[in-house]
C-alpha cells in the first residue's frame, strides 16, 4: 500500500544524468535567445559613437537621446500608425470571417467541405512570390476599372494580410469549436435561438481562448510581414516594416536609433503575445488533436 | 366573437397547413444555405487573393513580359515554354543561377528544419518537469518568435557587422579565434548567418508545437513504463517520440514550407541583392522579377517551385502516412 503512494514521485524524478544535462542546454540555449535582445537594448541606450566603433558590451554611457531621435529622424509615428490601423483592421476581419468558416465547417456537413479546407489550408504552401505580381495587377485594374485604390492604400494591405493569417486561423478554430460540446448549441436552438444566435451566444464565449489565440496570430502576422509591404505601399502609406529602414543614410547609419526604434516597434507585439501565450498553445493543443 | 374564432380554428387549419411548411421549407433551404453563406467571405478573399493571382502568374509564365508590356499584360505575345526553357536550361547563366539558388535553398532549409526541430523538441523535453522558474523561461523562449521578423533581423544585421558588430568583436578581439576580422553579410559565411537568424528564429514554433503536442500523451503511459522499470531517456525514446509522430508530422512539413519560401529574412537581413552562397529561391526570383525587370521568366520560376513543393509534400504526406498506418497495425 505505502508501495503504491510512494511509487509515483520517484520513477518521475528525473535522473541526475538527466537534470545536469537539462541544465546547461537550457543555459546554453537562453544565451543564445537572449543574446540578441541584450544586443537591442543596450544599443538603444549607448551614444552613437559607442554604436559606429568597435562592438562595446557595456555602454561608456547611458543616453535616452535614441529614443528622442527615432521619432524626427523617419516619421515614425506616421509608420507606426500605419502599421496599426493595418494589423488591427485585418485582424478584426480575419477573426470575423474566420469564425464563420470555421463554425460552418465545424458544426455543418455539406457538399464541397473537404475541398474548402484543403483548398483553404494549401493556400499557406503557395510562395508569396508568385502572386505578388498578379496581386499587384489586380489591384491596379480594380482601382482602374471601379476608382477603389487598392494598390498602394492601406485597404489594398489589409485585404492582403488577412488572408495569410485565414487558413491558419480558420484550421485552428475547427479544432476550438470541434472541442465546444453540441448539447450546447443545440440546446440553444431548442430555446428559440437562429444559427448565429447559437454561434455568438453559446460557441464563441465556450471558444474565448481560441479565438483569442487567432487574433494574435492574425495581428503579428499583419505586423512582421515585410515582401508584401515593401511592393505595395507609397509614403503615405509605409508600414514599420518598410520604414524602420530609413535608419540607414549614405554617410552614416544610426545603430542606436535602429535599435531603439526596433524595440519600440517589439514591445506591443512581444507584450501582447506573451500575456496571451497560454491561450495560443491551448489553441495549437486542440488544433493539432484534430 | 370567441364563438366563430373558434370555429373558424379548425377550418382555417387546412388553409394554414401549408404555412408552418413554408417556413420550414425556407429553413432547410437556409439550413442548406447557410454554410455556404457562412463560407463565403472566406472563399471570396482566398479567391481574390491567392487562387486568381495564382491562375495569372501562370498565364504570365507562358507570356514575354517586360517593363513596357507589363501595364498590358494581357495583350502581351505569348511566348510559349520560352520562359520555362530559359529557367531550366542549366547551361544558360539564367538556368545556372537558379539551379545553384535552389540547391542553396535545399541544404538551406533541410539544415534550418533539422535544427530548429532538434533544438525545439529537446527544450520541450527537458521543460516537461516542473522547475523554478520554468514559465519566466518559457516566456523568454517565445520572444525570437514573436519579435517582428525586420526588428529580429535588423539586430542580427547588427551583430553580423564588420567593424562594430559583436559577432566579430567576440571572435576575433576577444576570442582570437580568427586572423583578421571576417565578412558575414557578404561571400562564403553569409550562408551560415543566415542560417544562425533562420534557427534562432524558427526554433520557437517547433518548442510550441511540441510543448502543446506534449500536453495529449497520458500520463498513464508514462506511469505505466516506469512501473515496468524504464528510465528517463528510455521513457523519452519508447513513449514520448512515438507519440508526437502525427504531431511531427504537421510540425516538420510546415517548417519545411515556411523556410523554403522564407523572403522576410534574407531580404531584411542582406537587401534586395542576396550574396551567392545565401541566395535562397524566393529572393533570387524577386530579383529575378523586379530588379532586372523580367516578368515571365520570374512567373515561370515561380511556377516551378510550386510544382516542386506541391510534389515534395504529396511524397512526405504518402510516405510519412503510409509509415504510421503500418506502424499502428
Amino acid at each position: 500500500m505505502s508501495d503504491r503512494v510512494k511509487s509515483p514521485p520517484s520513477p518521475m524524478a528525473p535522473p541526475r544524468s538527466f537534470r545536469w544535462s537539462r541544465r546547461i542546454f537550457l543555459t546554453l540555449l537562453t544565451g543564445f535567445v537572449l543574446l540578441p535582445v541584450y544586443v537591442m537594448v543596450s544599443s538603444s541606450l549607448k551614444p552613437l559613437q559607442d554604436v559606429s566603433g568597435k562592438f562595446r558590451w557595456l555602454p561608456s554611457g547611458l543616453t535616452i537621446r535614441p529614443y528622442i531621435d527615432i521619432w524626427s529622424t523617419v516619421p515614425l509615428a506616421h509608420y507606426f500608425t500605419n502599421s496599426l490601423v493595418v494589423a488591427g483592421a485585418a485582424t478584426v476581419c480575419s477573426v470575423v470571417i474566420a469564425v464563420f468558416a470555421a463554425y460552418a465547417v465545424s458544426r455543418y456537413s455539406f457538399r464541397g467541405k473537404r475541398v474548402f479546407t484543403v483548398t483553404v489550408l494549401s493556400t499557406q504552401m503557395f510562395p508569396g512570390i508568385l502572386f505578388l505580381l498578379p496581386l499587384f495587377l489586380i489591384y491596379v485594374n480594380i482601382g482602374n476599372a471601379t476608382g477603389i485604390a487598392l494598390f498602394g492604400s492601406r485597404g489594398g494591405l489589409i485585404l492582403t494580410y488577412l488572408t495569410f493569417s485565414l487558413p491558419f486561423s480558420i484550421w485552428m478554430l475547427i479544432g476550438y469549436f470541434d472541442s465546444v460540446p453540441r448539447d450546447l448549441d443545440e440546446a440553444a436552438l431548442v430555446d428559440g435561438c437562429g444559427p448565429l444566435g447559437a454561434l455568438f451566444r453559446v460557441v464563441v464565449p465556450a471558444a474565448v481562448p481560441g479565438i483569442v489565440a487567432v487574433a494574435v496570430y492574425a495581428f503579428m502576422t499583419a505586423w512582421g510581414e515585410v515582401l508584401f509591404a515593401s511592393v505595395m505601399t507609397n509614403d503615405t502609406t509605409r508600414t514599420l516594416a518598410v520604414g524602420l529602414q530609413g535608419y540607414s543614410t549614405l554617410n552614416d547609419v544610426y545603430w542606436n536609433q535602429i535599435m531603439a526604434a526596433s524595440l519600440v516597434v517589439s514591445v506591443p507585439v512581444v507584450a501582447g503575445f506573451l500575456l496571451l501565450q497560454r491561450y495560443l498553445v491551448a489553441g495549437l493543443t486542440a488544433g493539432t488533436v484534430k | 366573437m370567441t364563438a366563430t374564432t373558434r370555429r373558424a380554428g379548425p377550418q382555417a387549419l387546412p388553409e394554414r397547413s401549408p404555412g408552418p411548411a413554408r417556413p420550414r421549407r425556407t429553413g432547410r433551404i437556409r439550413r442548406i444555405g447557410l454554410p455556404y453563406l457562412l463560407l463565403l467571405p472566406a472563399l471570396l478573399l482566398e479567391l481574390l487573393v491567392h487562387l486568381v493571382p495564382m491562375v495569372i502568374g501562370i498565364a504570365m509564365s507562358f507570356k514575354e513580359l517586360t517593363q513596357f508590356s507589363i501595364r498590358d499584360w494581357g495583350s502581351a505575345p505569348w511566348s510559349g515554354t520560352d520562359n520555362y526553357r530559359l529557367s531550366v536550361d542549366f547551361h544558360g547563366a539564367v538556368g545556372e543561377a537558379l539551379l545553384h539558388s535552389f540547391l542553396v535553398t535545399v541544404v538551406f532549409t533541410v539544415l534550418s528544419v533539422g535544427l530548429c526541430w532538434l533544438i525545439g523538441t529537446s527544450a520541450a523535453l527537458y521543460m516537461q518537469d516542473t522547475f523554478r522558474g520554468r514559465g519566466l523561461l518559457r516566456a523568454v523562449f517565445l520572444v525570437p518568435y514573436a519579435l517582428p521578423v525586420y526588428a529580429a533581423v535588423i539586430t542580427w544585421a547588427f551583430m553580423f557587422q564588420h567593424d562594430n558588430g559583436l559577432v566579430n568583436h567576440v571572435l576575433h578581439d576577444q576570442l582570437h579565434l580568427t586572423g583578421k576580422p571576417s565578412f558575414w553579410l557578404i561571400g562564403d559565411n553569409s550562408f551560415y548567418a543566415l542560417l544562425t537568424v533562420s534557427v534562432w528564429k524558427g526554433w520557437p514554433f517547433a518548442f510550441l508545437v511540441v510543448v502543446a503536442g506534449l500536453q495529449n500523451i497520458p500520463t498513464e503511459l508514462y506511469e505505466a513504463a516506469a512501473l515496468d522499470g524504464a528510465g528517463r531517456w528510455q521513457q523519452i525514446r519508447r513513449i514520448t517520440l512515438p507519440s508526437l509522430r502525427p504531431v511531427n508530422q504537421v510540425l516538420v512539413l510546415v517548417l519545411f514550407l515556411w523556410t523554403f519560401n522564407d523572403f522576410n529574412t534574407p531580404y531584411v537581413l542582406f537587401g534586395k541583392s542576396a550574396p551567392e552562397a545565401a541566395d535562397l529561391i524566393s529572393l533570387h526570383i524577386y530579383q529575378s522579377s523586379f530588379v532586372t525587370w523580367n516578368f515571365g521568366t520570374g512567373s515561370a520560376m515561380s511556377v516551378l517551385l510550386l510544382l516542386f513543393l506541391l510534389v515534395v509534400t504529396g511524397c512526405y504526406l504518402l510516405l510519412t502516412s503510409r509509415g504510421r498506418r503500418t506502424t499502428d497495425v
